[in-house]
């Protein structure tokens, strides 16, 4: 394998404290090391230009049956929107649902090497690990969801949480899954009753159990197990003004809850895409709606075990897509577009509704604030983390645009000014007016590779440069001391990646990929005792419920995970 | 106005996509140029050179460019696609997409002309001497989006679909037309000289198509209004109103609530 020298960018790595210094960054076998360790290494010359560890996504829709129900219900969506394929890339399409092929070029490019699939329905789970194997380059896991699961739902009413424990450990197995989602808790079942939860309290019809206690005892559980990555949770009543209580009651729940692993994480819950879930008022319209960031992000700064991700609104025509199908029903009403829905027998659901977050309107500039208020509002950024709930608030190839809102003022107060029609409006209604912070460089780091690894449990691998890691580094044409005057250089550079690093081998190299990788997908083997009770009622289920059986649920096998990278944790003590 | 004329000097043997067709790419190129542009047989690129004699040049921009086809081009997709100004002519037969997603300028053709004719169009004229395919001025397969604006002439037969998502601007027919008129339709407005079909919009929520002649079967959503005596494309007679569709979601404006409206004439 050939050794990589990068010599003479600056060098931003929160880990090590490095910021913004040029220190040389080597790879050999794979992995970082001292530069003084490698022989006869390639020299990359990163003079001017930024280099970082390699991105990680936390959050993201990029596999899996409603990703693809997304790209076939909408070929609009694909329409003067494809690229020929050259040299080692072959055809590429779409802008919202990119094809498998896009979503790999697209993080390359933006310089990331590891992607968390946020959603895996769990009996479809084979259909997503089929698209991640399809995805090249860049790592990836995927997160089954558990918050409106029969079994989650009828252990977790007798607080039962060893036995939670044991069927997740069980189904991590079964799904190569990489932890625990909760989508909507309860909510997502209560549908198939016509109902929803909108509070933590509310009673999930039949299954008598609250949101409350699912989100409890999915924290309980994971931590339970030691899982790396903590509960990733999508709260209740999504989207809806005045849903800020209900984020603070979640967010509670977690309180006093201490972390229990050995990856390094520090926090307990990961509430995803804080931004659609921290509204105020009664309506969406201009004279009730209001933003509340500033009060869930100080109750996040007062505790130390919570992080979470923005879920920026991007402004963009995108497609929303969830587990949370009464949200999505209620979005295809409002918007009277097509609407995809499907019940996914015993374990969750899910919806799917294109969106126009119109710049014209007041709601969706309010949105756009509010995100990345959640991002400014943060005192320790690493626990926010930048996303866009691709595609859900925008389109992934929307991020290097959301760092440039974040990192200048001047390119928030033009879009304030000159691109959102009630734009004085949303300073009043929202908090966006009162910030002129600007994330660093540095911080950028922390929320866009420190972070989400650390909350991922993965900080033994990715998201810096100390030796020993993964040789996964990016090198961006973004020179810190002479291109702060253009905000439009920020979104630039961060799409443009000048090279990517990925596993030791060069992928991007002067911004052209040469290279499709060594992509390996990563999930979770938990241990847990014999458990004769979870395993009767798995088998049960099947008989008595299941569509399918045991042998055709499995995730297993080279055409699944073709190459897995597996996380042993040990819960039988 | 400066003047470019194609005039085909073979078939392809499958088709060719020539999106390359407009006056905004044909202006300020002169002949040589134009003819080195692309389009694609298959999954070959070709030039336009490869398939057309070219003579003249185009104009400095599109609104001084006319395009002229001498020619048969019926086996020629996308011709006059997203043009926004200047005008195009086509002496003969053309196939699908003719002024697909057109924002301004003219397109006549003399001739028939295939499926997905003006589809997605937001402005401009598009007249067709002759008989149009199905789905002539609707959306793109998926998109809700169907013609938004401007017109749509044509003096022979339409066929099925026609109008599918259509928000705006005014389809004419002036002879008979298939199956589905205005599907979705959500404004704008269609008129048909001759006979109708079957399911003449349905699960429309807005806009008015007007048909002379004889519908077939109409929708079940529909319900008759009243009579009056109007005048439609400078044509004066007595109608009957019907709105609908009733099995659709019925929008508010200033407190009254809006349906499609179907006028037939006595
Ligand atoms: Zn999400």
């Amino acid at each position: 394998m050939t050794d990589y020298l990068i010599k003479n960018g600056f060098v931003f790595d929160p880990v090590q404290g490095i910021n913004g210094d040029k220190v040389d960054v080597a790879i050999k076998d794979g992995k970082i090391v001292d530069a003084g360790d490698v022989t006869n290494p390639t020299i990359i010359d990163a003079t001017g230009m930024t280099v970082m560890a390699a991105a990680v996504d936390i959050h993201a829709h990029v596999a899996g049956p409603k990703v693809n129900m997304g790209r076939n219900f909408r070929p609009e969506d694909k329409l003067f929107n494809c690229t020929a394929g050259s040299g080692m890339k072959r055809m590429e399409g779409g802008f919202s649902v990119p094809t498998v092929l896009r979503t790999a070029y697209l993080y390359a490019r933006m310089g990331f090497g590891f992607s968390m699939e946020a959603a895996m329905p769990p009996l479809y789970a084979r259909h997503t690990h089929e698209e991640i194997r399809d995805t090249p380059i860049i790592d990836q896991g995927a997160l089954p969801v558990f918050g409106n699961n029969w079994f989650v739902l009828e252990y977790l009413k007798e607080n039962e949480i060893e036995n939670t424990a044991a069927y997740i450990a069980w189904l991590l197995n079964q799904t190569k899954g990489f932890g625990v989602k909760c989508v909507n808790p309860g909510g997502t079942e209560s549908w198939g009753w016509g109902l929803n939860c909108e509070t933590v309290d509310d009673v999930v019809p039949y299954f008598d159990v609250t949101p409350r206690q699912i989100v409890s005892g999915l924290i309980e559980a994971n931590e339970y197990l030691g899982l790396p990555h903590c509960m990733h949770v999508h709260g209740n009543s999504l989207g809806e003004p005045g849903n800020y209580g209900i984020t603070l009651d979640t967010l509670k729940i977690a309180e006093g809850v201490k972390p229990q692993n050995d990856f390094g994480r520090e926090v307990v819950l990961h509430n995803t895409h804080l931004q659609f879930h921290c509204y105020g008022g009664e309506s969406y319209a201009s004279k009730s709606f209001e933003s509340k960031s500033k009060e869930v992000v100080n109750y996040i700064n007062s505790v130390d075990n919570i992080s979470y991700d923005l879920g920026v609104v991007t402004l963009d025509e995108t497609t929303t897509m969830t587990a949370d199908g009464p949200f999505e029903h209620h979005l295809s009403h409002m918007n009277n577009l097509k609407w995809a829905n499907t019940d996914v027998e015993l374990e969750t659901g899910s919806g799917i509704v294109p969106f126009i977050y119109n710049p014209k309107t007041f709601i969706a500039g309010a949105q756009w604030a509010i995100g990345l208020e959640c991002g400014l509002f943060i005192k320790d950024p690493m626990r926010a983390y930048i996303t866009t709930d691709a595609p859900n608030a925008g389109p992934l190839c929307r991020y290097p645009r959301v760092y440039k809102w974040l990192m200048s003022a001047k390119a928030r107060d033009d879009m304030l000014d000159n691109t959102l029609k009630y734009g004085d409006k949303i300073r009043e209604r929202c908090y966006i007016g009162e910030l002129d912070r600007e994330i660093s460089l540095y911080e950028l780091a922390m929320m866009t590779r420190a972070g989400p690894a650390k909350t991922l449990g993965l900080s033994h691998m990715f998201g810096s440069l100390k030796p020993g890691l993964e040789g996964d580094v990016a090198v961006y044409p973004y020179n810190p001391e002479t291109d702060t005057d253009d905000p439009e250089k920020i979104e630039y550079a961060f799409g443009n990646a000048a090279y990517l690093i990925k596993g030791g081998k060069l992928i991007v190299k002067e911004g052209e990929i040469v290279d499709m990788g060594n992509k390996r997908t990563f999930w979770v083997n938990a241990k847990v005792n014999e458990n004769p009770m979870v395993e009767r009622d798995i088998s049960e289920k099947f008989r008595r419920y299941y569509t399918v059986t045991q042998n055709n649920y499995t995730v297993e096998g080279p055409h699944f995970v073709p190459n897995p990278y597996v996380i042993e944790v040990d819960a039988t003590k | 106005m400066a003047k470019v004329i194609l005039t085909p000097n073979q078939t392809p043997t499958l088709f060719l996509e020539a999106e390359n067709i407009t006056p905004d790419v044909f202006a300020g190129k002169d002949a040589a140029e134009i003819a080195a542009l692309h389009g694609f047989v298959g999954k070959t690129t070709v030039t336009l050179g490869d398939y057309f004699t070219i003579e003249g040049a185009g104009g400095q921009t599109a609104a001084d460019t006319t395009v002229v086809i001498n020619g048969d081009v019926s086996r020629v997709k996308y011709i006059g696609m997203k043009m926004s100004a200047g005008e195009l002519i086509v002496n003969g037969n053309a196939d699908m997409y003719v002024g697909g997603w057109m924002t301004g300028g003219k397109i006549t053709v003399n001739g028939d002309i295939e499926a997905f004719a003006g589809l997605g169009m937001t402005g401009g004229e598009l007249i067709v001497n002759g008989n149009a395919g199905n789905y002539l001025g609707a959306a793109y397969r998926g998109d809700w989006r169907g013609m938004q604006g401007g017109e749509i002439r044509v003096s022979g037969n339409a066929g099925s679909d026609v109008g599918t998502f259509m928000r705006g601007g005014t389809i004419v027919v002036g002879g008979n037309i298939d199956v589905h008129v205005g599907t979705h339709m959500e404004g704008g407005t269609i008129i048909v000289k001759g006979d109708a079909k079957t399911r003449v919009g349905g699960q429309m929520v807005k806009g008015t198509i007007y048909v002379y002649g004889d519908i077939d079967v109409m929708m079940p959503g529909f319900q008759y209004r009243n009579d009056s005596d109007l005048e439609v494309d400078g044509d004066k007679g007595r109608f009957a109103l019907y709105e609908g569709d009733m099995g659709e979601r019925h929008p508010k404006k200033k407190g009254e609530v809006i349906y499609g409206q179907l006028y037939m004439k006595y």
